[in-house]
C-alpha cells in the first residue's frame, strides 16, 4: 500500500546525527517523486539542546511544518525527547522510538529528574516501537550509524522502493561509509520485522 | 533537472546562476550556509568579512566595478551594516547589487526579533519576499535584474524558515550578465551634500517607477478562490495561510517594497473580507490601510514570534484542544560541549563571583546554569564598551570584580573599537578575550585571527595580542584556559591592575580536535561531593547505585573528551586521567 501523504518528526539531542537522517528521508522522498518539505534548526540550538526536524511528504506541500497532533510518525533519537514531542502525533499514530537516555544539563546537577516509565506514557497515544540502535550500531561497529539504523525502521512505514534508499544515502554520506550506512539501514529494515513477528506471535 | 536545496543553498545557486562574481559575509544564523554554499560554486570571488558593515562595503565597492555582488547576513547584522546601505540607496548601483538580510522570527539563535521588512522602506530600496527554496533562487536572479534596471540595491529579505527548509529546486544555468566598466561618476558616488540632495530627488522618482514595475510583476500574483475571503500574503506566510484557508482568494506579493496599489484595488474590490497574513510587524497591514481599504491583520494575528498554520487558522476559528496535552519533561537548552575550553574560564569567574558583560557567541552559553557566568549580552562587541560604560558610572573600585568577556571572532568584528575607547579614556577594563581559533556557533568560519580564508586558502594571520598591543593595552596574558590555576592566578592579577587589562585564553575549539582518552572516577575515592557537576560538563552524571551510602559521579566515557577539566576540581582526587589509570595497574 502506497500512500500518497507522510508527515514526519524527527526528534533528539543536537549531535546525534538527525539533520543527516532527515537528509536522507527527504532525498528518498524525493526520488519517490513526492513533494517534499524539510524544516529544521541550527546554531544556538544545536549545541546538546532539543532539536527536532520537520519533514513532509506530498503531492503538494506548502507549509515546511507539522501540525501538532498531525504527525504520521514521530522518530525520537532519545526517550525524553519523544516523550517532549509526542504531542505532533495524530491519532493512531506510529512512534519510533531509541531506547537511550541523555540526561540533561538540569537532569546531571540534581534541579531535575528524568521522567520515570516513559514507555509506558507513550503508549497511551499510539504503535510504540522500541529500538536499541545504540547495541547495534556498535556491533556494526561505528556508533554514529544509530541514525541510519533508525531511518531503517522508519522505511519499514513507508513503502520506498529500496533502490531509493540506497540512492539516497549514497548521496547523503562520504563515498567511504556508503557500505557501512547501506548495512545499518538494512539492520535497521530487518530489526522491525524483527518486532512484527514478535506481534504476531502473541 | 530538479535539487533539494535549502533556502540558503538555492540562494547559493540564484547567485551563480546569475553571474554574481564578488560575494561577502559575515556568519550569523540563520544565513550563514549562503557563503557556505557560493564558496562550493567556480567563478565567484568569496570572503568571510570581519563584520557586516565592512561586508556590505566591500561588495559595494565590487558593484561600483560593474560587477555583480551579493553580501548575506542575518538580522542584526544589518543593523552593523544600515549605515553603508542607507548611502548606497542614493547612490545605486552599476553591477547588479542585492543584501540579503536573514531573519529570525521565533528567536531560534537570536537576541530579538526585529523585522527587517522595515530596512527596506527606510532605505527607500525594493525588498523580496521568497515562500520557498524555489523562489530563493528565482528572487535572487530577479534581485540582480531589477538591481541594475532601476538602479538600486535589492533587499532580498528571508526568514528562519525559508533559509532552513529545504524543498525540490528546478536548476538552471550560469548567465554572463553585460559586465558595464568603471566611469567616475561623483555626482552618484561622491557624497557631499550637494551631490545628496540631488540623488534624494532621484531616488523619490525611482521609487514611483518601482511601484509601476510592482503592478505588473508576474511574481505578485492572484488566485482566485472564494470571494468572501481575500489574503494578501508575502513570504512564508503565504504557506502558512494556503494551508489554512485553502479556499480562499489570494494576492501573493514577491516584491513587497514599493506595493503595488492598484493592484492590492483590483483584488480588494472583489473579495468580501480582507485579511492580512503577515509573520512579525503590520507592515503590509499599515500600507494597505493606508490606501484606505479596510483589512484584518494583527487585531487578530500575533505579532510576538513566528507564525503556523494552526496560529494562522486559529487567529480566525475557533482554537481546537490540543490532542495530546504537552509533558512536563525537563528543558533541553544548549550547553558547552565537553572539553569546551571556555568551560575553565567561566568556572573560575564563577567561583570569584565576578560581574560579567557578555557577549555574543557560543560563550554566552556559560550564562546558563550551572556556571551562571554573566550579567548582560545585548548585541556584537557590547562586552567590552559595556563594562567600560559601567566601570566610568560606578567607579574603579567597580571594576575590580568586573570583566567582560569576548570572542575571538567577536573581538575582530567590533571589540576593536571598544578596547581603543577604552584604553583613550583611561578605562579600567578587564577584558576576557576566549580565543578557540574559530568563529564556533556558526559552525566554524574563519576570521582573521586563525589567517584562513573562505575557501581554506593561506591569508595573512592577524594575532588578537598584535592587536591589543597595538591598541595601547598595558597589561597582556595569554593563559591556557584548561589550566585553571594559571587562569584563577592570571584573572586576579587582571582585576588588580590599574588600567585597561587583556587576558587571552587560547585553545582551539573542541569540536576542531579529537578527543584524548577518557577520564574515569574510581569509585572507592569518589565521596559523592557534586564538586565535578559544577562545571556543567554534559559527559559527567551523578548516579545512586544502592550498594553505596553516598552518589558516586560517573564519566560517560563516549562524551568525554579527555580535557582533566574535572580532575582539577575534584578535591578527592578520584578523576584519573587515563595515563594514570594505565600505571596504577602496572
Amino acid at each position: 500500500m502506497k500512500r500518497d501523504s507522510f508527515d514526519l518528526v524527527i526528534c533528539g539531542v543536537g549531535g546525534q546525527g538527525i539533520i543527516l537522517a532527515s537528509n536522507v528521508l527527504c532525498h528518498a522522498a524525493f526520488l519517490e517523486s513526492f513533494d517534499v518539505k524539510k524544516s529544521e534548526v541550527h546554531g544556538m540550538a544545536q549545541r546538546g539542546g532539543s532539536v527536532i526536524t520537520h519533514v513532509r511528504i506530498g503531492k503538494k506541500v506548502h507549509s515546511p511544518l507539522i501540525e501538532q497532533g498531525n504527525s504520521d510518525i514521530v522518530l525520537a533519537f532519545e526517550k525524553l525527547e519523544a516523550l517532549r514531542y509526542i504531542r505532533y502525533l495524530k491519532k493512531n499514530g506510529t512512534v519510533i522510538v531509541n531506547d537511550r537516555e541523555i540526561p540533561p544539563m538540569s537532569v546531571l546537577t540534581g534541579a531535575a529528574q528524568y521522567p520515570a516509565n516513559i514507555k509506558g506514557k507513550l503508549k497511551r497515544h499510539g504503535m510504540i516501537y522500541f529500538v536499541d540502535a545504540e547495541k547495534i550500531a556498535l556491533e556494526l561497529g561505528d556508533r554514529r550509524t544509530v541514525n541510519i539504523i533508525l531511518l531503517g525502521v522508519l522505511s519499514c512505514f513507508l513503502g520506498f522502493k529500496k533502490k531509493s534508499w540506497k540512492t539516497a544515502i549514497s548521496k547523503n554520506v562520504k563515498k567511504k561509509f556508503v557500505d557501512l550506512n547501506v548495512a545499518a539501514f538494512n539492520k535497521g529494515t530487518s530489526l522491525l520485522r524483527n518486532i512484527y513477528s514478535i506481534k504476531k506471535e502473541k | 533537472m530538479k535539487s533539494l536545496l535549502s533556502g540558503n543553498e538555492a540562494v547559493a545557486r540564484g547567485a551563480w546562476e546569475a553571474g554574481c562574481t564578488v560575494a561577502t559575509a559575515y556568519p550569523g544564523t540563520p544565513s550563514t550556509e549562503i557563503l557556505e554554499n557560493i564558496i562550493k560554486y567556480p567563478g565567484i570571488y568569496t570572503e568571510w568579512a570581519v563584520n557586516e558593515k565592512v561586508a556590505l562595503e566591500v561588495a559595494a565597492g565590487a558593484c561600483f566595478s560593474g560587477a555583480r555582488a551579493l553580501v548575506a547576513m542575518k538580522h542584526v547584522g544589518l543593523n552593523v551594516a544600515a549605515d553603508p546601505m542607507f548611502t548606497m540607496g542614493y547612490s545605486g548601483v552599476t553591477g547588479g547589487f542585492v543584501i540579503i538580510s536573514a531573519d529570525d522570527p521565533g528567536l531560534w539563535s537570536s537576541q530579538n526579533e526585529q523585522d527587517n521588512r522595515h530596512y527596506g522602506r527606510h532605505a527607500k530600496i525594493p525588498i523580496l519576499e521568497p515562500s520557498d527554496s524555489n523562489e530563493a533562487k528565482l528572487f535572487t536572479k530577479l534581485g540582480f535584474e531589477i538591481s541594475e534596471k532601476f538602479d538600486t540595491p535589492v533587499l532580498l529579505r528571508l526568514t528562519t524558515r525559508i533559509c532552513h527548509s529545504t524543498c525540490p529546486v528546478e536548476l538552471g544555468k550560469r548567465e554572463k550578465p553585460k559586465r558595464k566598466a568603471y566611469v567616475k561618476d561623483i555626482k552618484k558616488r561622491l557624497f557631499l551634500p550637494a551631490h545628496g540632495r540631488l540623488r534624494h530627488v532621484v531616488i523619490e522618482a525611482r521609487l514611483k517607477k518601482l511601484t509601476a514595475f510592482s503592478e505588473t510583476l508576474s511574481y505578485n500574483t492572484i488566485e482566485w478562490g472564494k470571494k468572501t475571503i481575500g489574503i494578501i500574503t508575502s513570504g512564508i506566510s503565504y504557506q502558512y495561510a494556503k494551508e489554512a484557508f485553502p479556499n480562499a482568494s489570494f494576492l501573493k506579493l514577491s516584491l513587497t517594497h514599493p506595493i503595488p496599489e492598484k493592484l492590492i484595488r483590483r483584488f480588494a474590490r472583489r473579495v468580501k473580507k480582507i485579511i492580512v497574513v503577515e509573520e512579525g510587524d503590520p507592515i503590509l497591514e499599515t500600507e494597505i490601510r493606508a490606501m484606505g481599504i479596510k483589512v484584518t491583520g494583527k487585531a487578530k494575528i500575533p505579532v510576538c514570534g513566528e507564525l503556523t498554520q494552526k496560529i494562522v487558522r486559529e487567529s480566525f476559528v475557533r482554537k481546537t484542544s490540543a490532542r495530546i496535552k504537552p509533558y512536563k519533561v525537563p528543558a533541553r537548552p544548549p550547553v558547552l560541549c565537553p572539553g569546551c575550553p571556555h568551560r575553565g574560564v567561566y568556572h573560575i569567574i564563577n567561583k570569584l563571583k565576578l560581574t560579567v558583560i557578555g557577549d555574543i557567541g557560543c560563550y554566552t552559553l556559560g550564562a546558563l546554569p550551572p556556571l551562571n557566568a554573566m550579567d548582560t549580552c545585548i548585541c556584537m562587541g557590547a562586552s567590552v564598551t559595556n563594562a567600560h560604560g559601567l566601570e566610568k558610572a560606578l567607579g574603579k573600585d567597580f571594576s575590580k570584580k568586573l570583566v567582560a568577556v569576548i570572542g575571538d571572532s567577536t573581538f575582530f568584528h567590533s571589540g576593536i573599537t571598544g578596547l581603543a575607547n577604552a584604553v583613550y579614556n583611561r578605562g579600567n577594563l578587564n577584558l576576557l578575550i576566549l580565543d578557540n581559533y574559530t568563529t564556533a556557533m556558526t559552525g566554524h568560519q574563519p576570521h582573521p585571527g586563525t589567517g584562513k580564508l573562505a575557501r581554506g586558502e593561506q591569508g595573512k594571520r592577524i594575532p588578537p595580542e598584535e592587536v591589543v598591543k597595538g591598541c595601547g593595552v598595558e597589561f597582556l596574558k595569554i593563559v591556557d584556559p584548561n589550566d585553571l590555576k594559571a587562569t584563577e592566578h592570571a584573572i586576579k592579577q587582571a582585576l588588580e591592575f590599574d588600567g585597561v587589562a587583556v587576558l587571552i585564553f587560547r585553545r582551539p575549539c573542541a569540536l576542531l580536535l579529537k578527543p584524548n582518552p577518557a577520564y574515569v572516577v574510581a569509585p572507592d575515592l569518589c565521596k559523592g561531593c557534586r564538586l565535578c557537576l559544577r562545571i556543567g560538563c554534559p559527559a559527567i552524571n551523578l548516579q545512586f547505585p544502592e550498594d553505596r551510602e553516598k552518589p558516586l559521579a560517573v564519566i560517560d566515557p563516549t562524551l568525554c573528551f579527555g580535557c582533566g577539566l574535572c580532575a582539577q576540581v575534584c578535591t578527592c582526587h578520584a578523576i584519573l586521567a587515563p595515563t594514570k589509570i594505565k600505571k596504577d595497574k602496572q
